[in-house]
């Protein structure tokens, strides 16, 4: 579309438009804060990912075992006043192992979301601006990523590439950057519309320039937002996949894997599954209400 | 455009799909893999076992030749042979897609009868305890690892209370009906055998409830938030002030209207919930397509994983075609 004034002003009147840039002010700080502090759901997200934050940092000092030690003498104990969780069938303690776990849950939460991010970003950067034929290719791409359900991709992903933490990472990145693409398109041609960037093409910056010192600053926001957003999903999957063995290998102190391992001890000895199992629970049901509250917060017409 | 050209249109889209789904498995099954026949002969095969076994695979061929005859095979049905079973993976499937089907659409049921009801009460009863409770009860569905809520549930409800049977699709002790739809309560239903109906059925129970329960936690925060912007509407509040009882104007007038983006979405949670009987299947010894996936990955079956993982693909495919047209049908605006 030729960028005569129409086009930009309708973008930037149109009500419940987002804000074009610049940082957000105080005032609107100080809004969602009070926004957040009426959703009792959102405190407990916050208080959720919080602790796990927390454990994650302060594991060795909080975990009272070496998670990978292994003691025959205390093997298969039941949760009790020396070992909160119970012990496994190495005499691991199982508390130890699931404060460990955090760092690892984490872990994966960052990788995948730079990676995928990163990759989904820039698929859609590259679509929304140059458009016509390349972006034709990029996003019928996306929808055949999109058309396959996305576990199964990982697994079968993770399956081919050999059971392991860095290939677990991997195949969850390759089946969710999608989300990232379409939503830095949409955001790109909205952009594209606005007449700073036919001016900084006019003083003849390059298409790359554009790309990064325009079009990048202006989607950041909304592709973070999106996310925190999807977090708690990455947590799942990864749990789901470690269940199956897909993920981290023994003896690393994984939450999937560990709530696997319980499995065969599940009559007599329900603490092993189970309590890895509220690991996951907690950390996916804190990024979750982390991440609706946050949307509450940013987007008003889900605020009622 | 009309009706005829968008659904034109969207199998264009299918097609492609498809095609890419097929790219996709070739790229995992025959590029990633460090190399598929050592993983069946194992690493100390001698060279002329190995080669003999690469050119019977047609792996010695270039790349592009064999996507074409991967491509050739997948549409006459030809997606090898399993190595584990020793069958080909296309009977497998077919044996083993049934019960995946049945426990998908038993927890498909569980989630609308749930989730409906309480997406509308959670609407009517805005912000106060049902809506609040709905909420919770919602976020805590779409939170829980399935595999996890699985195990709790079966030392719960079998091991711990023996309220209700554990694995499997069966007990051992009942005769099972004879084959005619594979799916075990139709089967059972047709040969009239009550006990193994009502054994079936006790044995569906916890898995297709804990199936469910994501897709319930979805469908009740959509029918929520569509009723919402229904109730809101003018021809809502003129309904309230001809006098209808209030009952009449939710379920008649409201309901069927906010119904449209519900139906929407139990199209695509059942894409979800293809997914989910993977790691359900697993958890309930479920002898569905799922686990058949899974089992294929332990014993690096790659003819079994990429096959299930296709056919689970275009079947996923295929359904979204199916609520795109629903909706297009349902709702004229769509296929401007």
């Amino acid at each position: 579309m030729p960028s005569s004034t129409p086009a930009s002003a309708s973008e930037t009147a149109r009500p419940g438009g987002r804000r074009i840039a610049g940082p957000p002010r105080y005032e609107e700080l100080r809004r969602a804060y009070r926004l957040w502090r009426r959703s009792p759901l959102s405190i407990v997200g916050t208080a959720l990912v919080g602790l796990i934050l927390a454990v994650a940092i302060l594991a060795p000092w909080i975990a009272p075992y070496d998670p990978l030690a292994h003691d025959f003498s205390v093997r298969l104990q039941p949760p009790g006043r020396a070992h909160w969780f119970g012990t496994d069938q190495f005499g691991r303690d199982i508390f130890s192992r699931v404060v460990f776990g955090s760092r690892i849950a984490l872990e994966i939460i960052l990788i995948v979301s730079v990676i995928s991010g990163g990759v989904g970003a820039l698929v859609g950067w590259v679509a929304g601006y140059f458009g016509g034929r390349v972006e034709e290719v990029l996003m019928r791409l996306t929808d055949m990523f999109l058309a396959f359900p996305s576990l199964v991709l990982a697994m079968a992903f993770a399956a081919a590439l050999g059971p392991s933490l860095p290939n677990m990472i991997l195949a969850i990145s390759l089946v969710t950057w999608t989300p990232y693409a379409r939503l830095a398109r949409g955001e790109t041609l909205r952009i594209k519309a606005h007449d700073f960037v036919e001016a900084a093409r006019a003083m003849g910056a390059s298409d790359l320039r554009i790309i990064f010192r325009h079009v990048l600053p202006m989607t950041l926001s909304v592709l973070i937002v999106q996310l925190t957003l999807r977090m708690g999903t990455i947590v799942l999957t990864a749990a789901g996949l470690g269940f199956l063995g897909l993920g981290a290998q023994p003896p690393t102190p994984e939450w999937g894997a560990m709530v696997s391992d319980g499995r065969n001890y599940l009559v007599d000895q329900w603490w092993m599954s189970t309590l890895p199992g509220s690991a996951i629970a907690a950390g996916v049901l804190g990024f979750n209400l982390l991440g609706d509250g946050i949307r509450d917060i940013l987007d008003p017409r889900l605020r009622r | 455009m009309n009706l005829t050209s968008y659904i034109a249109r969207r199998l264009a889209l299918m097609v492609l799909v498809v095609f890419g789904v097929l790219v996709i498995t070739f790229v995992i099954s025959h590029v990633i893999p460090a190399d598929p026949v050592l993983a069946i002969l194992g690493g100390n095969a001698p060279a002329e076992r190995v080669d003999a076994l690469r050119r019977q695979l047609g792996l010695d061929r270039p790349l592009p030749q064999q996507f074409v005859a991967y491509l050739w095979g997948a549409v006459r049905g030809d997606l090898g042979r399993s190595l584990r079973t020793g069958r080909p993976v296309w009977q497998d499937i077919q044996q083993y897609f049934p019960a995946t089907v049945e426990l998908t659409l038993s927890a498909i049921l569980v989630a609308i009868v749930l989730g409906i009801p309480l997406g509308v009460i959670s609407a009517t009863r805005r912000n106060q305890v049902q809506d609040h409770t709905t909420r919770v009860f919602s976020i805590v569905g779409v939170s829980m690892p399935v595999f996890w809520t699985g195990l709790v549930l079966l030392l719960l409800l079998y091991y711990r209370l023996g309220w209700l049977p554990g694995p499997g699709r069966l007990d051992l002790a009942i005769l099972p009906p004879p084959t005619r739809t594979r799916l075990l309560i139709l089967d059972s239903l047709l040969a009239g055998n009550w006990a193994a109906l009502g054994n079936a059925v006790a044995h569906l129970i916890m898995p297709a409830f804990v199936l469910g329960y994501v897709a319930t936690a979805t469908i009740a925060r959509v029918t929520r938030s569509s009723m919402l912007d229904v109730l809101f509407q003018d021809y809502i509040r003129t309904a309230r002030s001809k006098g209808l009882v209030e009952r009449v104007v939710i379920l008649r007038h409201a309901l069927r209207n906010a119904l449209i983006p519900t139906v929407t979405v139990i199209g695509l949670v059942f894409g979800g919930l293809l997914e989910g009987s993977v790691l359900t299947e697993t958890i309930f010894a479920w002898p569905g397509l799922g686990r058949y996936i899974t089992t294929g990955y332990i014993s690096l079956d790659y003819p079994a994983v990429m096959g299930g993982t296709l056919y689970i693909a275009v079947v996923f495919s295929i359904v979204n075609l199916l609520v795109d047209l629903t909706y297009a049908f349902l709702d004229p605006r769509i296929r401007l």
